[in-house]
């Protein structure tokens, strides 16, 4: 609906109230309620167990009660929306949010609080199973790279999260009793919201993307027959990343009155998010060399992740630079950056684990043509979406207008033309997975040939996962000792 | 790993320090230090907090483990303070409105 509003110049759909109102809604639930729970929510709890030798999550009641948590969020957020809408973007900047908004923060804000508290609950859950729940044998630096992307990710859940729950309670306490806190007329600060708002927020886009990577490892490694070179590298650069990620958020701020020296600070130390991150790209390329590779349909994905998230992560260090980034912030640029690192990075990571797990999850396989066919698609349209998007950008194109100058219109047309091509290819799986559950071919319990301990047990899994907890010998991605060798079941 | 477990005599002081830390930081409140006034609520807080996190919730006869995740968290917190009071603390520096 976005999209075909900006078809044309003038937005004939929607009012602006109405627009504002759509856009705060796209990003609420597809950042809170999608991506931040999507990979370790839907692959984390059900793989992170298998991955390690371990019959379940260390607290299986928590993981029951964080998934009710994220559905009375959802419901909260869902309320607000039918109830009229909230219209202050995703980020609730303050004054507007506190003060002059008349749509629904509170509701919303609340339903952001309450799966929050699910955030940190699946976080907490990972980190102790991590720690405590390892099959015998599997060592620290024999865990698949999947559950060291996870556990750099709990940490930020865990670290993070409760920083955006004060933040909206302070919201709620200045909107509601008047607490000066945000507004300057009360001797509040605005930026102080922004402060504590990017403390989370910033590192949230790790919540999203790190799963992605871990994801991603194990992609390359299973499909290109190699142990993923430089494997401690890759492992530790999740927790740099996690770290490391807690020290950028002012480069959010660079144009919101934040002391010029404070900028440089952030500036300078956003570069360094920068390295690990080149770690990991350069070492599964790296890993691909003299691999033998194939490119069934969660390689695609894996390819396209690479890719995409080169580029989305690159365009991140020209918006690390305090020149440029006034120059673009608020921009298309900004738009198209973000959603090549948090769509093309961790879209593309999700749907690439979905397909390759779909088998152990469902004990079906899914249809490989089509599955191909729609991870094109997925690709082709995305590049066309937001890649027009970056140049809109950085022509002064501002984001969060319904309207524009008429000499933007051929480039907003593109985007909506592979907005809808995107649509399409996400449609795709959606459909044959659906069919697949019912008509697919019955899965293996290893049909990729792969050696993580997930293959070692049926597809799907028994109940207890196990029915005898597996001793582990060798080192994740060993395929000197497992190719051609087939893997016993139970 | 061995329990240990504080007498109920230790848990009655915490329990008394604490009422009168808040007493404390009540009187505190009617009386004009200027700006140590926040300095001082802030360093009866800081005590209290460390009660509660060492005796009530046990960090005092803790794994190191445990000791390192508090650890990790107040660090988190000062990361927090340290880097948005080094925004606050350096404005108006080049002299420049806003900045």
């Amino acid at each position: 609906m976005i999209r075909i509003e900006l078809l044309t110049p003038n937005g004939h759909l929607f009012s602006s109230d109405t627009y504002n109102k759509l856009f705060t809604m796209h990003g609420v639930v597809m950042i809170f309620f999608f991506l931040i729970p999507s990979i370790p929510a839907v692959l984390g709890n059900f793989f992170l167990p298998l991955m390690i030798g371990a019959r379940d999550l260390a607290f299986p009641r928590i993981n029951l009660l964080s998934w009710y948590l994220l559905v009375i969020g959802g419901l909260f957020a869902i309320f607000a929306m039918l109830a009229g809408g909230v219209d202050t973007g995703w980020t609730f900047y303050t004054p507007y949010s506190t003060t002059y908004s008349n749509t629904w923060v509170i509701a919303t804000a609340l339903g952001i609080f309450v799966a929050g508290f699910s955030s940190i609950l699946t976080g907490l859950n990972f980190i102790v199973t991590i720690h405590r729940m390892r099959a015998p044998g599997m060592t620290w630096f024999r865990m698949p790279l999947f559950v060291w992307a996870h556990y750099a990710t709990s940490l930020i859940q865990v670290l993070g999260t409760p920083v955006l729950a004060v933040t909206l309670v302070l919201i709620f306490c200045e909107r509601v009793f008047h607490i000066g806190i945000f507004d300057p007329a009360l001797g509040g600060d605005p930026v102080l919201f922004q402060h504590l708002f990017w403390f989370y927020s910033h590192p949230a886009v790790y919540i999203m993307i790190l799963p992605a990577m871990g994801v991603i490892s194990e992609l390359i490694s299973v499909y290109s027959r190699k142990p993923i070179f430089g494997y401690s590298f890759v492992a530790f650069s999740s927790v740099a990343i996690a770290v490391l990620g807690f020290l950028v958020w002012g480069h959010h701020l660079f144009v919101s009155t934040q002391s010029f020296f404070a900028g440089m600070v952030f500036s300078f130390l956003s570069y360094f998010v920068a390295i690990p991150s080149a770690i990991k790209v350069f070492n599964w390329t790296a890993t691909l060399y003299k691999g033998s590779i194939s490119f069934e349909t969660p390689m695609l994905y894996a390819f396209g992740f690479i890719g995409l998230f080169t580029i989305g992560g690159l365009t991140g260090l020209f918006l690390a630079c305090l020149g440029i980034d006034v120059h673009v912030t608020d921009t298309y640029f900004v738009v198209a950056h973000f959603h090549y690192i948090m769509v093309g990075g961790a879209i593309m990571g999700y749907l690439g684990g979905l397909h390759y797990w779909w088998p152990k999850m469902t004990g079906r396989m899914y249809p490989e043509g089509w599955a191909k066919l729609s991870a094109l698609v997925i690709f082709l349209g995305f590049n066309l979406t937001f890649f027009p998007q970056f140049i809109l950008g950085y022509l002064g194109m501002p984001r969060r207008y319904h309207t524009y100058p008429s000499e933007f219109q051929v480039l907003h047309v593109l985007s909506t033309a592979g907005a809808s091509v995107l649509a399409v290819g996400y449609i795709i799986p959606v459909i044959y997975f659906i069919w697949s559950l019912r008509y697919g071919a019955v899965a293996s319990s290893n049909p990729w040939g792969a050696t993580g301990l997930e293959w070692r047990t049926p597809s799907p899994p028994p109940v207890q996962n196990f029915e005898k907890i597996p001793v582990v010998t060798h080192d994740a991605y060993d395929y000197s000792t497992t190719i051609g060798e087939v893997i016993e079941v139970g | 790993m061995t329990q240990h477990i504080d007498s109920v005599k230790t848990y009655a002081l915490v329990f008394i320090a604490l009422v009168f830390l808040t007493l404390l930081t009540t009187a505190v409140a009617y009386v004009d230090l200027g700006p140590f006034s926040p300095v001082v609520a802030l360093a009866i807080a800081t005590a209290k907090m460390l009660l509660v996190a060492l005796f009530f919730m046990h960090v005092r006869h803790s794994t190191q483990l445990t000791r390192l995740v508090v650890t990790g968290g107040l660090l988190w917190l000062a990361i927090l303070i340290f880097l948005t009071l080094a925004d606050f603390g350096t404005r108006g520096w080049l002299g420049v409105p806003g900045r």
